[in-house]
């Protein structure tokens, strides 16, 4: 295809973009911009409104406000069948009455592509995807896995813009679950479209996409790579939806460049952090901390003057890679998690119930948020 | 399930009061009626089964040949018209706001509870020449003169120079509205039925790989609703063909059926053989419908599990 | 503003609610005209000239009509009644029971619901006319042929509506109820009639309307002295169209609608209660 595309333009640019239903807001004025070639994620809990975004994109709901361009055109009416975009659904929704050809071929058929390249094209589709020769089944003699690999030639084979894909493997066991991300993070790299997933799994959405967009409530929370989603949260909803974190609630004691100090009621010393987002004196900041970056020790730290805290080991949570700690710091506050990476083989736990230990951390381990 | 061995007294408890009662009740009149039609006429109201084939030989003389036809004719336009109008109402009451949904579908039953008979005769007085569908006509006539007065060009009489009222009734289009009114539910409650168990995201899948929304009705929708389609259409076809009070009420001269011709072999012809055999054949007309239903539903559900 | 129609909101595409419009108007438009004009102040039927209940004061004057609405009812109660009974009985058979030709017996039940009125009709007519059934039987006996052939064709109606509710009933109910003693007759008294209730209900009220709004097979089996209230609005429609008529279209359209209407409520009643006995 030859088309005057400027390289550096987004894919997808989202403006200002919200769908309500009566007063309810499914999303609410998102912006978002997808850089052309990358795999990126909509990530939050069910009901978020990540799904309404994804059908936006695809044409199948149409926005109460806001502006949708796809390589650089407004989208936001136009109607799904003529949008550059297609979609793999959750249900697979592989047409129950056509065979695996017809459902690969049905796309380039409504284009008028003639037919012999429309076999041609179907059936690199298939191979695509590792179901060359399966073309005569009907998808009931199909299994999940091969009926979602349908759903992907399907959708491939008009070369579309951006794919969609919503909760794509929701649907499987466990086991296919983990192979399919790393066929689908090839697929991507060898096809070099755009692959926009909807998944409510962290996991699926960390180990594939390229950036992640947090969603909760209908609105983005934050738009990130990975890591930095997990290293760098923006909002308490983020650090505690990927992966597992102790929030901590105090005050804004101080707030220097490249430092934050909080008060905490849980934390006797004061708690002070490297980093470079400033928060206002005074005003309520929560401590995100990750579990395996505190340190847990029977002797108070050598530094017990800042980030420490004292506890009881009240639940202890056997992981076989790791074993989680449920340390108890105040009376009303939430227990406090600590993992130890179980790197020997356990003969003997280096804490027990009840035992008081001393919780510690380094300044550039943790982050203080403001919401 | 038990075999009956096991429990017989239970069993005959059970089927025998049905079972008598089907056997006796109806059977045997519908096994009488079977006979009468070998039978000849002696005198007046005196037969004789003599088994003779004559009366079905009579029914294949133009004049039935051609009722024959005509009834079959009517019943498959009122199915067509049906599911025509049937489809989309179907459809809008499966795409409705949920709390839509239940009032519409109540809209289509309701005229279910409304006495054939009455809903019949209320089509009369809205169809019959003084009646309201001519009053609204004229209506519409005397106002487009008064426009045209305007325009002045009330001297040319563009629209007549008189009202005509439509002759509605009593011929062969009131039959088939007539059919159509009374039949359209059955059609559109199995739609609805197959409708509502569509998976929408096929629909979504279709338009979302280019398809206009005609051609994914086409391709996906009508392909994947056939069986509702074919039940409605054959809940529509047999009762339409076997219409007796439609035609008898809203029909002319030449608009009879099978079953008005049966009646009269009954009621005033006093044939009662030959009307036992028309009555078989209308019977054998519908079997062969039911059979033809079921044959699609098996050769359906042979490539379901295939 | 409006929200935007999406793809799959047909029911606010325009032209389908032109054909929704079309529809309702054309199947409630006439009912409407004739509930309307049975209040008309005028003989001819025509034109609107002011409110009156005088032809309900007619009709229900008019001793035929009267004793016509009389049988009717009278028919629909005993044929509802019996064939409550025999569908029930069909269904429990069908349900339980494995026995040679069972699928051919299905299919005789369901006959009665698919073969045309008419054959029904002529067949109830020679049938009652050869067996010499005497006509001149006092009330209510006079009715028994056309309520045996009422029966005939309502109870397979019962029959089915009973056996889909039965496909719901846990046998292991039953042989709950055996294990702890219960006889044939006390599992069916106390487990099996409760849970059919609702189809018994249900069942029955179909049988009754159909049963009152049957005109083609009662045409056939009604005699001179026993004429139903369909038959009896067929005759006078035959002759004219009056008020008369409307008014008494109008009754027995309002007595269906109410009847229909508080049997549904009290089977979503039934039903509320069971979900609440359940959960």
């Amino acid at each position: 295809m030859t088309e005057n595309r400027e390289p550096d333009r987004p894919i997808i640019e989202i403006a200002g973009l919200s769908k309500r239903y009566g007063p309810i807001a499914a999303v609410d004025s998102v912006d978002l911009t997808i850089r052309r070639g990358e795999f990126f994620a909509l990530l939050g809990p069910s009901g978020c409104g990540k799904t309404t975004l994804l059908r936006m994109l695809a044409g199948l709901e149409l926005p109460t406000e806001g502006t949708i361009r796809i390589d650089g055109q407004d989208v936001s009416m136009v109607p799904a069948n003529r949008r550059p975009v297609n979609m793999v659904f959750q249900s697979y929704a592989v047409f129950p009455h056509m065979t695996v050809l017809e459902n690969v071929a049905y796309g380039l058929k409504v284009d008028g592509v003639p037919k012999a390249e429309v076999r041609q094209r179907s059936e690199e589709a298939l191979e695509l995807v590792k179901l060359g020769g399966y073309g005569a089944r009907r998808p009931d003699q199909l299994s999940g896995g091969q009926r979602q690999r349908v759903a992907l030639a399907r959708a491939l084979v008009k070369r579309p813009k951006v794919l969609l894909l919503d909760e794509p493997l929701s649907a499987l066991d466990a086991k296919l679950r983990e192979q399919m991300r790393f066929e689908l993070v090839n697929l991507q790299e060898s096809v070099g479209i755009t692959f926009v997933i909807v998944t409510h799994d962290q996991d699926e959405a960390l180990s594939m996409a390229d950036r992640i967009a947090v969603m909760n409530a209908g609105r983005v929370q934050q738009t990130a790579p990975p890591a930095e989603l997990y290293e760098f949260p923006r909002t308490t909803f983020v650090a505690d939806f990927i992966g597992s974190v102790n929030l901590i609630e105090g005050r804004v004691e101080a707030s220097d460049p490249g430092r934050v100090t909080l008060s905490a009621r849980a934390v006797p010393v004061p708690i002070e952090i490297e980093q470079d987002a400033g928060l206002p004196v005074g005003t309520t900041g929560w401590l995100a901390l990750r579990p395996e970056k505190v340190d847990i020790a029977k002797q108070p730290p050598a530094d017990a003057a800042r980030n420490t805290v004292a506890g009881t080991v009240e639940e202890i949570t056997y992981l076989g890679d790791a074993s989680v700690f449920h340390v108890r710091v105040g009376a009303d506050h939430p227990l406090v998690k600590v993992t130890i990476a179980n790197v020997d083989r356990v003969t003997g736990r280096p804490f027990t119930w009840g035992d008081q230990v001393h919780l510690s951390w380094t300044p550039t381990c943790g982050t203080v948020l403001a919401q | 399930m038990e075999s009956w061995r096991r429990n017989p007294l239970v069993f005959w408890m059970v089927g025998l009061p049905p079972t008598a009662w089907l056997l006796l009740f109806f059977l045997l009149p519908l096994g009488l009626i079977w006979i009468l039609s070998f039978a000849e006429l002696r005198g007046l109201l005196d037969m004789e089964v003599t088994g003779t084939l004559d009366n079905y030989a009579r029914a294949l003389d133009p004049l039935y040949l051609q009722i024959f036809a005509k009834s079959f004719l009517f019943a498959a336009i009122t199915t067509v018209v049906s599911l025509v109008f049937g489809f989309p109402v179907a459809l809008a009451i499966v795409f409705a706001p949920p709390r839509w949904r239940a009032l519409l579908l109540l809209l289509v039953i309701l005229p279910f509870w409304t006495n054939l008979l009455i809903r019949t005769y209320a089509l009369i007085a809205v169809l019959r020449t003084r009646g309201f569908v001519n009053f609204t006509l004229e209506w519409l006539w005397d106002q487009g003169n008064t426009v045209l007065a305007l325009l002045g060009l009330g001297s040319y009489q563009l629209l007549g120079e008189r009202f005509e009222p439509l002759e509605l009734l009593y011929n062969n289009t009131a039959v088939v509205i007539g059919l159509v009114y009374v039949h359209l539910p059955f059609m559109v409650l199995p739609l609805y039925a197959s409708l509502e168990k569509l998976d929408r995201s096929l629909i979504e899948a279709a338009l979302d790989l280019g398809a206009s929304q005609v051609r994914a009705m086409r391709t996906i929708v009508v392909p994947l609703a056939l069986p509702g389609i074919v039940s409605g259409s054959i809940l529509v076809f047999i009762p339409a063909l076997g219409s007796f009070l439609t035609p008898d009420l809203l029909g002319g001269t030449d608009s009879q059926m099978i079953a008005n011709v049966i009646e009269r072999q009954f009621k005033s012809a006093n044939d009662w053989p030959f009307g036992a055999a028309l009555s078989f054949l209308l019977m054998y007309l519908t079997f062969a419908a039911l059979a033809l239903r079921a044959l699609y539903g098996r050769r359906a559900a042979r490539r379901g599990a295939a | 503003m409006a929200a935007p129609v999406g793809p799959l909101d047909y029911s606010r595409r325009l032209w389908v609610r032109l054909m929704l419009l079309v529809v309702f108007v054309f199947l409630y438009a006439p009912i409407a005209t004739l509930i309307a004009f049975s209040f008309n102040d005028s003989r001819r039927n025509i034109v609107w000239q002011g409110f009156t209940l005088d032809y309900y004061g007619r009709a229900f004057r008019n001793a035929d009509l009267i004793e016509a609405f009389a049988n009717s009812l009278t028919i629909a109660l005993f044929a509802t009644a019996i064939s409550v009974v025999l569908g029930a009985l069909a269904a429990v058979l069908l349900w339980r029971f494995r026995f040679p030709a069972r699928a051919g017996y299905e299919g005789a039940i369901a006959l009665p619901i698919v073969i045309p009125e008419i054959c029904m009709g002529v067949a109830m007519l020679v049938f009652f006319s050869r067996v010499g059934w005497p006509a001149d039987l006092p009330w209510p006996f006079n009715l028994s042929a056309i309520t045996i052939a009422h029966v005939s064709f309502c109870f397979p109606f019962v029959a089915v509506v009973v056996r889909a509710r039965l496909e719901g009933f846990n046998r292991e109910l039953a042989e709950a109820a055996q294990d702890l003693g219960a006889t044939e007759w006390q599992v069916f008294r106390d487990v099996m009639i409760p849970f059919m209730r609702p189809g018994l209900l249900a069942g029955g009220m179909l049988a009754f309307t159909l049963s009152l709004d049957d005109f083609v097979i009662t045409f056939f089996t009604s005699g001179p002295n026993t004429v139903t209230f369909p038959v009896k609005v067929y005759s006078m429609v035959r002759f004219s169209v009056t008020p008369e008529v409307n008014a008494a279209s109008t009754i027995l359209i309002v007595v269906t609608v109410v009847m229909t209407a508080a049997a549904l409520w009290m089977q979503h009643r039934a039903g509320l209660k069971a979900e609440g006995a359940a959960g």
